[in-house]
């Protein structure tokens, strides 16, 4: 079993049914107690998925709370869940933000309240699959469960133009996805060839050896698959969309959390399982992503939306996460699993913002505004400290990811570096900005002037994001710790994998690429 | 001296399908003695044949044999089609006693009995194992259901519907004739085992013209019921015109057994000549399942999306027949019952859309159906999703198996394609839940609440879905014990 003798994992990724379940059963228009029912199983969803961190152990980089059960025993496929210092903050910050996306849905959402529910909570169950799934088969089918409650989330309560975004966003994703069941079921029968064994175990296939030109093209599979959900520039365009349209809920799960699988999917699934070809797309990777932080800043400077104006600032803030990943060190790639987190918690907290505004105005448009920070004191402060975390002042989380990314990219790629460090002064500048023209100048507009500041549970809502704001700024350490291990294996595990295939193919005719041609070979002819 | 041996009766072998004749003749009995209230029974009895023949069929299973000569081959494989010809059976008697209410004319004692005349035939062309035998199985099946497909008499689309299909179906069955006559003439036997031991036994005559016309007939004859590209065009009208629990029927019951037929003759009959025919299916895959995807997309009604969905599902099939490997084959029985159960569902839904004397077959139908019934919402939603290959549900495993197995056997190209298709296809069945869920009705429309046997209906269809998306060994194992007892 695992460390501590129950299905811990299990129960948290399952927990959110239970939840559906009952809410199956409460009359659809009691709707107070659909979202007391639905806050009450995110809560103690949340807590449960508590002793996951405070039982996690630092010093190790192996998987940890492992279940292994056979489902399809003729196929290979099992039920494999585990975690470890890469999964496990994602993890926390899914059931973190679950509860806020109820709070703030409270009002927000007045038709379908029941169904709006089961989808989140659905949703919560896909994600968390996702993240924890050691088998491949398993992995993409909580991969795949992820896009339908998100598809009804924006088609069923977004705004105007919810279909396009829906669909857009449906097949984006699917498209990707295809291609990369294609390579594991390829990476399946290249391990049966080689191992003799039918297995989708993520742990099993690590240790196989690729021929370069397959790796090449297996890679580029899941690559394509991962960038769309990153999203990088130029595969974003389903972003904007599905953020504009979904409602606020959606917005801060699809940032927080959906958004993270791509980069997760990075590190988990295609650079140790690909780690040569990994090392052949590095340029594209880097480039791509410095491309991505600035024009995702360039086009958010222009926005006349705030929530487009935030979507786009995911395009940028994901650049920086992939740069960081991709640059191979230490301090990259730890930078970039911070950063991971602190965009989900002030990427969040703006879509929340943002969303409070629009549920009082209706509108979202920056020219609307001017001056609420004299009508809405307190929301005016919360908005400045999710803006700058946003744009990484030092003190916030930002500064810290942010920081150290760049510094893992400038001993990579040193005139990348550069141009990355201009997206974080552009950052500043379209944050700001728009922070200006909407809370300062003046209070011209006769809507504006009687709006009501954040009530209690607005409050309640955005309070836990401001705290870990400042928490992640100033105690890095204690969250860094845990990836230290993961971190440093993914990074040993890679360095070794492509100096062993370099060293491969610089032997030509040594046994090493002897052994790659002849599984090339193999598998080329149809047995 | 001839010595005339009188076979002895081995009604073991052929008990499931004995009971379904059975009860089709008793229903039509019970129809003629049996005043009004009787006739309301007829469905009822029908249900409880088709569930003693389901129960036979499990019961005798594992005495594999060739009974009658040779004539029929009682073994995995056709136990496997049995099997899903006798759930589709039940599901769309279950859904028609729903649909009587909103289609009155069905309401008559011929319909169930011809119902099961069609299951009889479906089942003995899976089990056949003489050329002669699926001409016949296939006309027992074929004829009823002409007459099933115009059985709205005052409908025009109806009529014109049987009439295609038995126009189109007629000639289609004569090729098939002729190609059985020209592999007749060729090597002088009809059974399908010993054209496999002739053709190994003399190589050269694997390519005389005499043989190869006969295959490319053959194709045709079959490829009409499968609705293969080109020899789909029927399939819309088809489909559109028929009575809804029909057109599932049809959609998915006949394609089992045309597939079966197809895949015994085949792989046994003319198994040293694969390599031939691996090539034109190869290409006759591909364009089956993307012209089907890609003309779906410019559908307006449900049943004509359908119809070219189950063109499109005919190609992923292909794929597996064009792969070959015992695997691929369990795959095919696997996607067939897989894609039985979400396409019976999808139009057991359809068919619960309408009041007495009308029917709302539009897709522009369906906006706002989600909310305003959750039950077929929900419902129509898994059926979709399934279809679309989306886990957890059956239509994403079965993809799963034959996908899989294509990239193993080096046929990476057809399963990119494939898997394009998928793409392709998720815009449509996405229409309808974007329809469902995500738009407002433009008309109000009204519909009789589904009886208790429609949500029975619904609730097994979806279990099956579910069930073999989410715990698909039973089923899978089963698959593959029934392709590898292939006589």
């Amino acid at each position: 079993m695992n460390e501590l003798g129950f299905p811990i994992i299990s129960l948290v990724t399952f927990f959110p049914i239970f939840g559906v379940l009952i809410l199956m059963f409460i009359d659809k228009d009691a709707k107070d107690t659909i979202r007391g029912t639905a806050m009450v199983f995110a809560m103690i969803e949340f807590f449960i998925s508590l002793p996951l961190l405070f039982s996690f152990q630092n010093g190790t980089a192996a998987m940890q709370f492992v279940e292994r059960y056979t489902w399809i025993k003729s196929a290979g496929i099992s039920y494999f869940v585990g975690l470890d210092g890469i999964s496990i903050w994602i993890i926390i910050l899914t059931t973190f933000l679950t509860p806020l996306c109820v709070l703030c849905s409270w009002t927000y959402i007045q038709k379908r309240v029941k169904e709006f529910m089961i989808c989140l909570l659905l949703l919560e169950t896909a994600m968390l699959g996702a993240l924890v799934s050691l088998d491949l088969i398993l992995f993409y089918i909580f991969w795949e469960l992820m896009l339908i409650p998100m598809y009804f989330l924006i088609g069923v309560w977004g705004g105007d133009n919810k279909i396009y975004a829906a669909v857009k966003f449906f097949l984006y994703t699917a498209a990707g996805s295809v291609f990369m069941l294609l390579a594991i079921f390829f990476l399946y029968y290249l391990n049966h060839k080689t191992t003799g064994v039918y297995t989708f175990d993520l742990l099993e296939l690590y240790k196989l050896n690729i021929p370069v030109s397959t790796q090449f093209w297996l890679c580029l599979a899941f690559f394509v698959s991962f960038a769309i959900k990153v999203p990088m520039f130029p595969l974003h365009t389903w972003l904007p969309d599905a953020h504009v349209q979904a409602p606020t809920a959606g917005s801060v799960i699809l940032a927080g959390v959906l958004l993270k699988m791509g980069t997760y999917g990075f590190m988990r699934f295609a650079i140790p399982l690909f780690p040569y070809a990994s090392h052949q797309f590095t340029p594209v990777i880097a480039v791509l992503a410095v491309i991505g932080i600035i024009y995702g800043a360039l086009v958010a400077l222009i926005q006349p939306d705030m929530k487009k104006l935030v979507a786009y600032s995911s395009v940028s803030h994901l650049g920086y996460v992939m740069l960081g990943i991709f640059a191979f060190n230490m301090q990259g790639v730890q930078g970039g699993l911070y950063q991971m987190l602190n965009h989900g918690i002030s990427t969040g907290a703006l879509f929340l913002i943002v969303g409070m505004l629009y549920e009082r105005r209706h509108t979202r448009m920056i020219k609307d505004f001017g001056g609420i920070a004299k009508v809405m004191p307190i929301y005016a402060t919360f908005f400045m400290i999710a803006t700058l975390s946003s744009v990484a002042v030092p003190g916030t989380n930002g500064f810290v990811g942010e920081f150290m990314i760049l510094v893992g990219a400038f001993r990579a790629y040193p005139v990348l570096a550069v141009f990355a460090t201009s997206g974080a002064i552009l950052g500043a500048l379209y944050m700001l900005w728009m922070y200006q023209r909407v809370m300062f100048q003046p209070l011209d507009n006769e809507e504006n002037k009687v709006l009501k500041d954040l009530n209690a549970r607005e409050i309640v809502t955005l309070l836990p994001l401001a705290i870990l704001v400042f928490v992640m700024g100033f105690f890095p350490g204690y969250f860094l710790r845990k990836m230290d291990a993961s971190c440093d294996h993914f990074l040993k595990t890679y360095k070794q994998q492509v100096a062993m295939y370099e060293q491969g193919l610089e032997e030509g005719g040594a046994k090493l690429a002897a052994v790659l041609e002849e599984n090339n070979l193999q598998i080329t002819l149809a047995d | 001296m001839l010595e005339f041996v009188v076979p002895a009766l081995n009604l073991k072998a052929i008990l499931p399908q004995l009971l379904l004749a059975l009860t089709a003749l008793t229903v039509l009995l019970v129809d003629v003695f049996a005043g009004k209230e009787g006739k309301t029974s007829l469905g009822t009895l029908s249900l409880v044949g088709v569930f003693a023949a389901l129960l036979s069929l499990l019961l005798t299973r594992g005495s594999f044999e060739s009974a009658y000569a040779g004539m029929l081959m009682a073994d995995g494989f056709g136990f496997f089609i049995t099997l899903i010809v006798c759930c589709v059976a039940f599901l769309t008697i279950l859904a028609s006693m729903n649909y009587e209410r909103i289609c009155p004319e069905i309401k008559a004692g011929e319909y169930y009995c011809l119902l099961l005349f069609a299951a009889f035939g479906m089942s003995f062309m899976g089990n056949a194992g003489n050329l002669i035998m699926i001409f016949v199985a296939l006309e027992t099946m074929s004829i009823s259901i002409y007459v099933l497909a115009g059985f709205k008499r005052d409908d025009l689309k109806s009529i014109e519907s049987a009439l295609k299909y038995f126009l189109l179906g007629a000639f289609a069955s004569g090729f098939l004739l002729f190609g059985f006559a020209l592999v007749y003439g060729a090597t002088g036997t009809l059974d399908i085992v010993k054209l496999g031991t002739f053709f190994t036994a003399h190589p050269e005559i694997l390519h005389h013209p005499m043989v190869m016309g006969g295959i490319a007939l053959m194709t045709v004859g079959f490829g009409f019921k499968i609705a293969m590209f080109p020899f789909h065009m029927w399939t819309p009208d088809v489909y559109e015109g028929a009575p809804t629990v029909v057109t599932g029927f049809m959609a998915t019951g006949v394609k089992a057994a045309a597939f079966a037929a197809l895949i015994r003759v085949f792989f046994v009959g003319f198994a040293p000549l694969q390599a031939d025919w691996t090539t034109i299916m190869w290409v006759a895959a591909l364009l089956t399942m993307t012209i089907g995807n890609l003309v779906a997309i410019a559908q307006t009604n449900i049943k004509r999306m359908l119809a070219y969905s189950s063109i499109a599902h005919a190609g992923y099939i292909l794929i597996a027949f064009v792969v070959g490997t015992d695997l691929a084959r369990s795959g095919v029985l696997f996607y067939l019952l897989a894609y039985a159960f979400a396409n019976i569902g999808a139009f057991a839904v359809i068919s619960a859309m309408g009041k007495k004397g009308e029917e709302y077959s539009e897709l522009s139908d369906f906006a706002g159906v989600g909310f305003k019934y959750p039950l077929l919402g929900l419902m129509m939603t898994i059926f979709m999703f399934s279809m679309a290959g989306i886990p957890p549900a059956a239509g994403f495993m079965g993809k799963f198996f034959i996908f899989s197995e294509a990239i193993k056997s080096g046929y990476i190209w057809l399963a990119v394609f494939g898997v394009i298709n998928s793409v392709i296809s998720l815009y449509y069945y996405l229409g309808v839940i974007v329809r469902m869920y995500f738009q407002e009705p433009e008309r109000e429309i009204s519909i009789i609440a589904p009886a208790g046997t429609m949500i029975l209906a619904l609730s097994l269809a979806a279990f099956g879905v579910l069930q073999m998306g989410m715990f698909p060994s039973y089923i899978w194992n089963l698959a593959r014990e029934s392709a590898k007892m292939i006589m």
